[in-house]
């Protein structure tokens, strides 16, 4: 609704001044309530006030410019020459300068201080105060202060792939790299030539089975490989001619060439001072020493050393002294002489987990490393204890597949099973060579394959005298039931006797348990 | 009559065994007398001025009657010997 009151003024009348005048006031508009609109209304009870009898305060946010401060060193260059003075000017410098000398404070001053000045340099030149003792001994105390062995991951690298792999790749030295993948093939890579494998072996050549380990041949042209695989064949390779193996060799023991018969063979060991033999370790457990110069296969194959229960997994011939080698398999490893066949010289005891992968240190003929299915690393120091590592690691929670160590013996790598690399450096006094430590090992060897072979004499005289009685006693007896129990009554009878300690050994637990309980609560 | 005594007395230091040069530096960080050239002068004469504030000032931080008397840095190849001088308060 609009309200409106019109003023009307003539145009002549315009510009004239105002005479005011007073006039009674006058309704233009009344509006009255209109009550049916409170309707739309409804009464609010009660109604919530809030009132404070206090003072009534406004709160207000200030924030000044930001003032950019920085500490900086100041370098100063000349000294505080009074204001007037020009620094440059020599002579006015000199002057000052001579000015201060006439200063009577300041020759007492230095009179004071040249006393203290002198006092001291003479001190100085009396004793000298700052003397080194036991310079010279300094070299004896070290030696004897035992380190703590011990050893720190450095980095760790995660595997795009989730499988084992060899760690070759940080250790190697030569420019190529031959890789064998679980498959039969051999195919050979150029680091130099990028990432796909220059040339791969022809299948009907190559391997039936996986090829698990290759090396590197000493050789004049350095083009020659050989790989092992567990179809029980060793074959040698010309790289530059994959098409077809060199040569040839079958894993049979009987020395007849049967295939069938062979071995599988796990792990290859070659040294390059012995070029014409090299060493097999076999699935089966046995470890093949092989004469490459032989003239028939019959011939290749030399001797064999038996004593492992399970695949060889590493086989090392010790880097100075390389009549002994390592052979890790199973749940132990085993320390081997070449001239004792029957058994190892020195073995650790069985472990706990499988012992997946092992090698010697190159600087210290008593130091080798073992990596286990649990994940742990053991460095074994055998100068030091024989029964246990010296020291032993949890890398990684799953199993260590693969160990290896630099040449220098300082960093090693080791790789899991979920292809992640773990670098570690080894503390100093496992890769220092310790004085008398070549003699001291070789003592050590050649006491224990002493006594292995004294073993063997001895366990040889028994067997011969019992089959010289047992000879005699057929005859005297002539024939006779069959004493011999076949060979599945063995194996019950076996299996009887081992159940037998078993429940022996739980009741002798449970009984222990039982006292412990009790100990328990008495407390 | 002093001053003579002044140059023997810095003359018979600098002739000690094993003594490099002197410096003398006044409050404001000028070197009144030195024996060594004058780039180093300038260097040592600057840096110890503000080692000697320091030293002074942890001395006497931890107890105020107490004072610096003498300040030695030795170091690998030699020392420096750094005498502080009594400070003037002017009354005036």
């Amino acid at each position: 609704m609009e309200i409106v009151y019109v003023y009307t003024k003539k145009r002549s009348e315009f510009g004239r001044q105002c005479n005011f005048s007073d006039r009674p006031a006058e309704l233009h508009v009344d509006i009255l309530p209109d009550t049916s609109l409170a309707a739309n209304f409804t009464v609010r009870d009660p109604c919530n006030v809030t009132v404070q009898c206090a003072k009534e305060m406004s709160e207000h946010e200030v924030n000044t410019e930001r003032f950019e401060s920085e500490s900086r060193g100041v370098n100063h260059v000349e000294g505080g020459w009074p204001k007037d003075l020009n620094p440059e000017d020599m002579e006015a410098t000199i002057r000052y300068r001579k000015k201060v000398e006439k200063d009577e404070h300041y020759q007492n001053t230095i009179m004071q201080i040249a006393g203290l000045m002198e006092h001291c340099c003479k001190q100085n030149n009396t004793t000298d105060i700052y003397q080194e003792f036991f310079e010279d001994e300094d070299e004896e105390v070290m030696e004897e202060s035992e380190e703590q062995p011990s050893a720190k991951t450095i980095n760790v690298f995660r595997s795009r792939y989730n499988r084992s792999c060899d760690c070759y790749a940080y250790l190697l030295v030569k420019q190529c790299m031959t890789t064998l993948l679980f498959n039969p093939l051999s195919a050979y890579w150029d680091t130099r030539k990028g990432s796909q494998p220059v040339e791969m072996s022809t299948i009907e050549h190559s391997h039936r089975d996986p090829v698990y380990k290759v090396i590197w041949l000493q050789s004049k042209t350095g083009t020659d490989i050989f790989s092992a695989s567990t179809d029980g064949q060793v074959l040698w390779w010309d790289i530059r001619k994959m098409s077809e193996p060199t040569e040839r060799l079958i894993l049979d023991p009987s020395k007849k060439g049967n295939l069938d018969n062979a071995l599988g063979a796990v792990s290859l060991e070659f040294e390059t001072t012995m070029p014409t033999k090299f060493m097999v370790g076999t699935e089966q457990g046995l470890v093949v020493s092989c004469n490459r110069k032989a003239k028939t296969p019959a011939e290749k194959i030399v001797c064999t050393y038996s004593g492992h229960h399970g695949p060889i997994y590493a086989l090392q011939r010790n880097p100075l002294f390389p009549k002994n080698f390592l052979t890790v398999a199973d749940w132990t490893a085993r320390i081997w002489s070449e001239d004792i066949k029957e058994s190892s010289i020195m073995w650790t005891k069985y472990h706990m987990a499988h012992l997946l992968d092992g090698c010697w240190s190159p600087v210290r003929p008593s130091v080798f490393f073992t990596v286990k299915m649990d994940g742990t690393l053991d460095v074994w120091d055998i100068l030091f204890k024989q029964n246990d590592p010296t020291l032993s690691l949890k890398v990684c929670d799953e199993a260590l597949y693969s160990i290896r160590v630099q040449d220098n013996g300082r960093f090693l790598g080791c790789s899991s099973q979920l292809g992640t690399t773990t670098l570690m450096e080894i503390s100093a006094g496992l890769c220092t060579l310790q004085k008398n430590e070549k003699a001291l090992v070789s003592e050590m060897f050649e006491r224990e394959t002493k006594r292995e072979k004294i073993l063997e004499a001895r366990h040889r005289e028994m067997r011969l005298k019992e089959r010289s009685r047992s000879e005699q006693s057929r005859e005297d007896e002539g024939k006779e039931a069959d004493g011999e129990e076949s060979a599945a009554e063995l194996v019950a009878r076996a299996e009887r006797e081992f159940f037998d300690i078993m429940e022996a050994e739980k009741k002798k637990e449970e009984k222990e348990r039982d006292t412990v309980k009790d100990v328990l609560l008495l407390e | 009559m002093l001053q003579a005594e002044v140059e023997e007395t810095i003359k018979r230091i600098q002739s000690q065994k094993g003594v490099q040069g002197i410096i003398i530096v006044n409050a404001e960080g000028i070197p009144i007398k030195s024996t060594l050239d004058n780039s180093s002068t300038v260097q040592y004469a600057g840096n110890v001025h503000q080692l000697l504030m320091k030293a002074r000032g942890v001395v006497r931080d931890i107890d105020p009657q107490n004072d610096l008397t003498f300040l030695r840095v030795r170091s690998k190849k030699n020392e420096i010997m750094i005498a502080p001088g009594k400070e003037i308060t002017d009354l005036d």
